[in-house]
């Protein structure tokens, strides 16, 4: 059997390019792509420990599922807004959206 | 490599390629349609040399090739999945194969490769043509399609979904299948997405396929709350189909097995076009020809009629040859036979070359839905192949006179001749000489040309079956829709290929490239020929001379082989006259049409579809869109929501004018406020160049700030 430590070292590999594409795309899109990225690291986190522990409890699966539902919600919340900017202000690049900025 | 491992590796080249081109090899076009035609050849390659081992092995419906592994653990049980290769799914894979790999090649010529790229061409638009200098003079030939690689990578990954779909051996990796090629519907149909028409017409073709495919997960969830697995070998066995037979659902007094048996079958109305989900099917035509020729003529559309073939056992759970229909069945049966005759209607009023075979399509899948309907499974399963052969060569037929004609039209320049109009056409016979014969055999196969095609075998199957079991009604309806069969088949090779050119562009049509030739010649082969396997043992002179193959070996994927139907001259007799007399018919009456006003079956009832679409946008679109902006938004939201705001805004603000008044202003604001005021502003003054307003630098700033508290913590603390 694939030993645990493998599937946390994909995870940390996974969580590590997201977090490198969130500090680093200017897309708006690719940076939401990578949050996606991170969550599904912390899924596969969640599944592995979840098989390799006591299989008869199903909390890691259950969380998983729970990641992806909120997943799915946070991308539709978060691709509507990135329509609505894109219509405001005609960009998407994460650098431009500084009406926040002093 | 063994049968199994064969098998399971049959879709992956398609894949590969998807992912190939998508990712490395976009920018090169010649690479790009080597690596998908490549992949395709692979498959083909598996298929045939499964195809030739199950030919091999007797009682192959006892002993398919099957094999499956643990997927999802589901407690303490797994789900399964796996392969399967019994007679029916060896017979589908075969045909598969063959259209597949032709329509890659033939997409090759179709989308102009080896032409130079276009003068104003854009992406999401079809090529406008190129001007080049030759000899001192300018003229204009076709351009290469700007996104050429693009076409090859979701042809590609639909290969994958269909190859999934045939050789799954459970609902769920046939579903998983089927959703890939209804993804790459919608892509493919919306490819050009520069095109408004094409953009809406993928949209509806996604909506109208989802509708059937919800009804049918339904029926697959509720299938494996039954039965506790979904894979075929385990459902179709006799305790399990009785149980389900005789286990009532509790709606309309349907058994499980047969509530079951419709919700896939609604999944099938959407995919295969059936009425009422068949509006999809001819905005279809939007995409690519290739495209309307492998998705909606020869695989994705035979995909719904192969899965209600597949779960025959459990749509006729109860019922044995003889016994009257049971309600499912006669539900299918109806529903197909209706949309045979319906969609051959549609068929006979439209002039778009395309279009036609649209409506021919819907009324030829509805053929094999209601064959299937009366129990005729080896005649539905035949003809669907022969379908698929004939149909695939008649769209790539009509798409290579629609390429000959926007040569022509390039070559007058007059772009408002529509090139897919048929009454632009006439004459090409001379000019296409190869499409004109390619497309002559696919039309007749079509209409069921007596004898030498392989279209009149399986109808004449369909006929056979459905007279010799008494089902009257259903033969009536297919007799007829076969009729108008024949007369649109060959008005439509009347208006196109005989006759004079009518227009200066058909003039100057030309015959197109090998690339696109060469398939069409070899489906011909098989448009013409399939049908000698199929021919029935009691026929008179023919019948036993080549041994009625598709019969013994499609028949024997069920566990009780069904009795072939007894030789009647009859049906055949009435096959042979309404398939020659619409021809004939068509002939006479098309040969002197030179103009829309001169067709006396341009009705506009005919001609619009008996208003299905707008019926559609009146009863559900409609009152959609009103429900969203009148109901929802102006209603509910900006009434009733932001009424009861108006109400507490009021009392809130009259309290908060009171604290602001007599706490607010004295105390907070001037004794406190002022002075920290001007303490905060000078904090603030001081700080603000950190606040870039750019969240990226903020995330940075923060996990700088992880890296060094978490690291303080760990070592003063823990270390």
């Amino acid at each position: 059997m694939i030993p645990l430590s493998w599937y946390l070292i994909l995870a940390a590999g996974l969580f590590s390019i997201g977090l490198f594409g969130v500090l680093a795309r200017r897309n708006a899109i690719a940076i939401l792509l990578s949050v996606e990225l991170m969550l599904n690291a912390v899924n596969i986190n969640l599944v592995a420990f979840w098989r390799y522990g006591d299989v008869a409890q199903m909390a890691g699966q259950v969380f998983a599922i729970i990641v992806f539902a909120v997943a799915a919600a946070e991308v539709a919340v978060g691709l509507a807004l990135v329509i609505s900017v894109y219509r405001r202000r005609n960009t998407v690049v994460a650098e431009e959206l500084d009406l926040l900025k002093w | 490599m063994a049968t199994e491992t064969l098998i399971w590796l049959i879709p992956l080249p398609p894949l590969l390629a998807f992912f190939l081109i998508v990712l490395f090899t976009n920018k090169n076009k010649a690479l790009s349609h080597s690596v998908a035609i490549g992949a395709a050849f692979l498959s083909w390659l598996g298929s045939m040399i499964v195809f030739a081992r199950a030919l091999g092995v007797e009682h192959l419906g006892e002993h398919p090739f099957a094999s499956s592994i643990n997927w999802l653990p589901t407690g303490d049980t797994w789900l399964k999945i796996g392969i399967l290769i019994d007679p029916l799914s060896a017979a589908v894979l075969f045909f598969v194969a063959w259209t597949v790999l032709m329509i890659f090649i033939y997409s090759v010529g179709y989308h102009n490769y080896g032409q130079p790229a276009g003068d104003h061409d854009h992406a999401g638009l079809p090529p406008h043509g190129a001007t080049v200098e030759e000899h001192g003079h300018k003229h204009v030939v076709p351009s290469i399609e700007p996104m050429y690689s693009r076409f090859f990578a979701f042809i590609g990954l639909f290969a994958f979904g269909m190859y999934t779909l045939v050789v799954s051996d459970n609902l769920l990796t046939l579903f998983v299948g089927w959703e890939i090629m209804g993804l790459c519907s919608y892509l493919l149909i919306g490819f050009w997405y520069g095109k408004p028409s094409a953009r809406n017409a993928a949209v509806k073709a996604f909506m109208t396929t989802r509708i059937g495919d919800v009804f049918m997960l339904l029926g697959i969830a509720f299938l494996y709350y039954a039965t506790g697995t979904l894979s075929y070998r385990e459902i179709f066995t006799e305790e399990v189909l009785h149980t389900l037979a005789t286990v009532p659902s509790g709606v309309f007094g349907l058994s499980a097995a047969g509530l079951i048996a419709l919700l896939l079958f609604i999944g099938t109305i959407g995919k295969s076009a059936q009425f009422p989900l068949h509006v999809w099917l001819p905005d279809a035509m939007e995409g690519p020809t290739p495209v309307s020729a492998m998705i909606h003529a020869a695989t994705m559309v035979s995909a719904g009629v192969y899965m209600v073939i597949r779960i025959f056992p459990l749509i006729s759970a109860g019922w044995a040859e003889g016994m009257p229909l049971n309600s499912a069945m006669t539900v299918i049966a109806f529903i197909g036979a209706f949309t045979a005759l319906f969609g051959a209607s549609i068929a006979v009023a439209q002039n778009d070359i395309k279009r036609v075979l649209a409506y021919s399509t819907i009324s030829q899948l509805g053929y094999m839905i209601a064959a299937l309907g009366i129990g005729a499974y080896v005649a539905a399963a035949f003809h669907l192949i022969t379908h698929a052969f004939f149909k695939a060569l008649l769209f790539l037929g009509s798409g290579s006179v629609i390429h000959g004609m926007e040569h022509g039209v390039l070559h007058t320049g007059n772009h408002k001749v529509d090139p897919q109009d048929m009454f632009n056409m006439g004459g090409l016979r001379k000019k296409m000489p190869i499409t004109f014969w390619a497309f002559l055999i696919g039309g007749f196969s079509l209409s069921g040309f007596p004898l030498l095609t392989a279209g009149f075998w399986s109808k004449d199957a369909i006929f056979a079956e459905a007279f010799g079991n008494g089902h009257t009604a259903v033969f009536i309806t297919l007799a007829l829709a076969a009729f108008l069969t024949a007369i649109y088949t060959m008005r439509q090779i009347t208006l196109t290929f005989l006759g004079e050119p009518r227009t200066k562009e058909a003039e100057h049509a030309q015959e197109t490239k090998w690339t696109m030739t060469a398939p069409l010649v070899i489906l011909a082969v098989f448009a013409a020929g399939y049908g000698w396997v199929g021919i029935p043992n009691d026929f008179p002179l023919l019948g036993g001379v080549v041994p009625n193959w598709i019969y013994e070996f499609v028949g024997s994927t069920l566990p009780e082989v069904p009795e072939e139907a007894a030789f009647n001259a009859i049906p055949l007799l009435i096959s042979v006259a309404v398939s020659l007399g619409g021809l004939l018919i068509s002939w006479l009456v098309y040969r002197n049409v030179k103009t829309p006003a001169e067709d006396k079956l341009q009705i506009p009832l005919l001609k619009n579809k008996y208003y299905f679409d707008e019926a559609y946008d009146f009863l559900f679109v409609k009152p959609l869109t009103w429900f969203s902006e009148v109901f929802v938004s102006r209603w509910m939201d900006k009434g009733f929501i932001d009424g009861i705001l108006h109400i507490f805004g009021p009392a809130t603000g009259r309290v908060g004018a009171a604290i602001r008044n007599y706490i607010d202003v004295p105390v907070i604001n001037q004794f406190f406020g002022d002075g920290s005021a001007n303490a905060t502003y000078w904090i603030g003054k001081n700080l603000r160049p950190i606040q870039t307003g750019r969240i990226q630098q903020y995330l940075i700033l923060s996990l700088v700030v992880i890296f060094v508290v978490g690291g303080l913590v760990y070592f003063l603390l823990l270390a």
